[in-house]
């Protein structure tokens, strides 16, 4: 007799999306007077973290090789202030501006690993630092907040709605609603797809899973350990300044304040989603997961109306807690098992 | 050349040697605008309080000096920082307003609640952050950045809760007297002063710090000896929770209000810094609380001087994150190896020009 065994990891994923599922029935049905049922409701959810949505698919690479990387919700304000001042005040074409956002995001990305990989630093350290410096950045390029409004690829980009054939109805006027998603969804969504193949068919992905299991036995079987880690780092950073091109196509305007605390979001959208913070195991579609729970609870604070706004930071913070502590615990009785 | 070796190993070397850097600029920058040479260090009476840029570091100085005791207990005890310290800062504010105003006021000149009850619910709400993030490290082996993690998220999050997201004003002299002038010397000197006398004695006559370091030198082995590892570390997280809660209070009190988006703001920085540029290595163990202190206030002096050369406060953390990755690289491991190297083969290169 064969029994199907759920293992521990299995088994958070699996938790975390009933959780998912049961939030999203719980909101339609309390909410379901102010339109939480609607398909768009949804695609929303969709369109407001299509940029951290690639953040967390390389936050995820990072955390799978047991490090971690918090700069990511500054470079993504950098990212966002580089494109508006670039378009506004340099007159810049956006373009141009994007292929720098990209190159500055593996430059930012190559310090932080070379750090963080051939000087042995802490992550922690060298990514905090970096937080600073893109924050710190952000200001030094212009402390006002400045909109975007002159670039015509730019703001078409944004305005593109691709609507969707199913899922219409009509509104209390009789219009038809047709649900549509934007340019930056299809981008996430392509993103976390040849990441999961990246991660699960490459060799570079099969090192990462390797040296966040055992870093040690990974040198022992070959494997240049520094290289992959530093990798990594320039593979977050880059994701994490596409995530920045779609945030600002979201919110179309940089400010200094821009993206405060999306690193926390990133790096629960990746815990939630069954990554381990030891590294080694994780699925970049547990992150999209995380992220959909992230959105879900700042739509039900939103939808509520009566709530402040730092509700939703305060129970994805004890989201947060609940998941390591049960890591933790996982941990624990493995070893003991041992 | 030897003489030289001994001081650029000695342990207060870097606090010492970046703080005569920072007011050599001063000097040079005095001079440069036409003032007298020493204006940094002159100290007058004006108003009837003392008045002078280095007072005035000293008294800017305090949040960073206090988080800076408990954050390098923390850093030598886990190997890990506390980054939530400048959120509970700003939870502290938040508390401590939020009973003294009433809940939804907004602007009172009337204690609801008497101080001592506002000032004792903030701090102790400060070393109950502590003690999670202490639980979170010690008993449930979590790194200690991702634990602290939590509450530099929640903890400003809650703040905002308890202010109904608004900016408190509570004022009553009485609260401003712990942000202001006690006498002619301003009142946050005094209550730095004391937080290190305090701490300086605690370390030098009970075996604490002794036992703080062979737990951050060594868990396990710590463990075998008979310390009750996990309380230790415990506790270093309460003492750094509580040392948040008092520079809190010391940086509400200075705008008699509680702005919790902005107390505190990126002070884990500073404080981390603090205890880097002392000269103590972020991986734990040996600690130096002096050379953590003359680093806090070195930095309160870079702070002064980058304002004084026209750079805003949103600007300044670039410079700070460039000094901090400088220092640890130098810290690192590999980067050592390489001077070691670079020296030893200087040294052949003589043996071999004297051959």
């Amino acid at each position: 007799m064969k029994k199907t065994k759920i293992n521990s990891n299995s088994l958070l994923l699996l938790i975390t999306v009933v959780l998912f599922v049961v939030m999203y029935a719980g909101g339609c049905i309390i909410y379901s007077s102010k339109g939480f049922t609607h398909l768009q409701t949804f695609l929303n959810i969709l369109i407001n973290n299509a940029g951290l949505i690639c953040v967390a698919s390389g936050m995820t690479c990072v955390m799978l090789t047991g490090g971690i990387d918090i700069s990511v919700g500054s470079l993504v304000a950098m990212d966002c202030m580089i494109l508006a001042v670039g378009i506004e005040q340099w007159g810049w074409s956006s373009p141009v501006l994007m292929v720098l956002i990209l190159v500055i995001g593996v430059v930012f990305g190559l310090v932080q690993g070379f750090c963080i990989a051939y000087l042995d630093i802490q992550p922690f350290i060298v990514t905090m630092a970096g937080m600073f410096f893109a924050r710190g950045m952000t200001a030094v390029i212009c402390r006002n907040q400045v909109s975007i409004v002159s670039d015509k690829i730019f703001t078409t980009l944004a305005g593109l709605k691709i609507e969707l054939p199913f899922g219409g109805y009509m509104n209390k006027k009789g219009i038809l609603q047709v649900p549509y998603l934007r340019i930056t969804v299809i981008v996430a969504l392509i993103v976390v797809i040849l990441v999961y193949l990246m991660l699960k068919y490459t060799k570079f992905g099969r090192s990462i899973y390797a040296i966040g299991g055992n870093q040690q036995s990974a040198t022992l079987m070959g494997l240049n350990v520094k290289k992959t880690k530093l990798k990594a780092y320039v593979l977050s950073s880059f994701l994490t300044s596409i995530g920045g091109i779609c945030y600002c196509l979201n919110t179309m305007a940089g400010t200094t304040q821009q993206a405060t605390g999306l690193e926390m979001n990133a790096i629960s959208s990746s815990v939630i989603g069954g990554t381990l913070l030891t590294g080694g195991v994780g699925n970049v579609f547990g992150s999209l997961v995380g992220v959909l729970i992230n959105g879900t609870i700042s739509s039900l604070v939103k939808t509520n109306g009566k709530l402040i706004s730092s509700w939703s930071n305060i129970i994805t913070a004890i989201l947060l807690c609940f998941f390591i502590i049960l890591q933790s615990v996982f941990a624990k009785i493995k070893d003991s098992k041992k | 050349m030897s003489s030289l070796k001994k001081i650029t190993q000695k342990r207060l070397f870097l606090p010492i040697f970046s703080m005569i850097l920072v007011m050599l600029i001063n000097v040079i920058y005095d001079m440069a605008c036409g003032n007298a040479p020493l204006t940094f260090f002159t100290v007058t009476i004006k108003n009837g309080v003392l008045y002078g840029r280095l007072i005035d570091i000293f008294n800017r100085g305090t949040e960073a000096a206090i988080l800076a005791i408990g954050m390098t207990l923390v850093v030598s005890s886990s190997a890990g920082t506390d980054i939530s310290v400048g959120s509970v800062m700003s939870l502290y504010g938040g508390m401590c307003c939020m009973l003294l105003a009433g809940y939804g006021n907004t602007n009172v000149s009337n204690y609801a609640v008497p101080l001592i009850i506002g000032i004792g619910a903030g701090l102790l709400t400060a070393c109950v952050c502590g003690l999670f993030n202490g639980f979170l490290v010690a008993y449930m082996n979590i790194q200690p950045m991702v634990a602290t993690l939590i509450l530099w998220s929640a903890g400003r999050a809650i703040g905002l809760l308890l202010c109904n997201s608004q900016i408190v004003y509570v004022r009553v002299p009485s609260f401003q007297k712990i942000g202001g002038y006690v006498g002619f010397i301003p009142t946050p000197i005094l209550i730095a002063a004391a937080c290190i006398l305090v701490a300086s004695l605690v370390l030098k006559f009970t075996a604490l710090g002794t036992y703080i370091q062979s737990v951050g030198i060594n868990k396990k082995a710590s463990r075998i000896a008979g310390f009750n590892s996990a309380k230790i570390i415990l506790l270093c997280y309460v003492i750094c929770g509580l040392c948040a809660g008092l520079a809190g209070m010391v940086a509400t009190s200075r705008i008699y209000s509680a702005d919790t988006n902005n107390i505190g703001l990126n002070m884990e920085l500073d404080a981390i810094l603090a205890v880097a540029l002392g000269g103590n290595s972020l991986g734990g163990g040996k600690f130096n609380l002096a050379g953590s202190l003359i680093g806090a206030y070195t930095i309160q002096a870079i702070d002064t001087t980058l304002l004084a050369l026209g750079v805003s406060t949103a600007q300044s953390p670039v410079f700070k994150a460039i000094v901090v990755i400088l220092i640890v690289v130098i810290q690192s491991e590999p980067a050592k190896d390489f001077f070691k190297k670079l020296g030893k083969k200087k040294e052949m290169a003589k043996g071999a020009a004297q051959a």
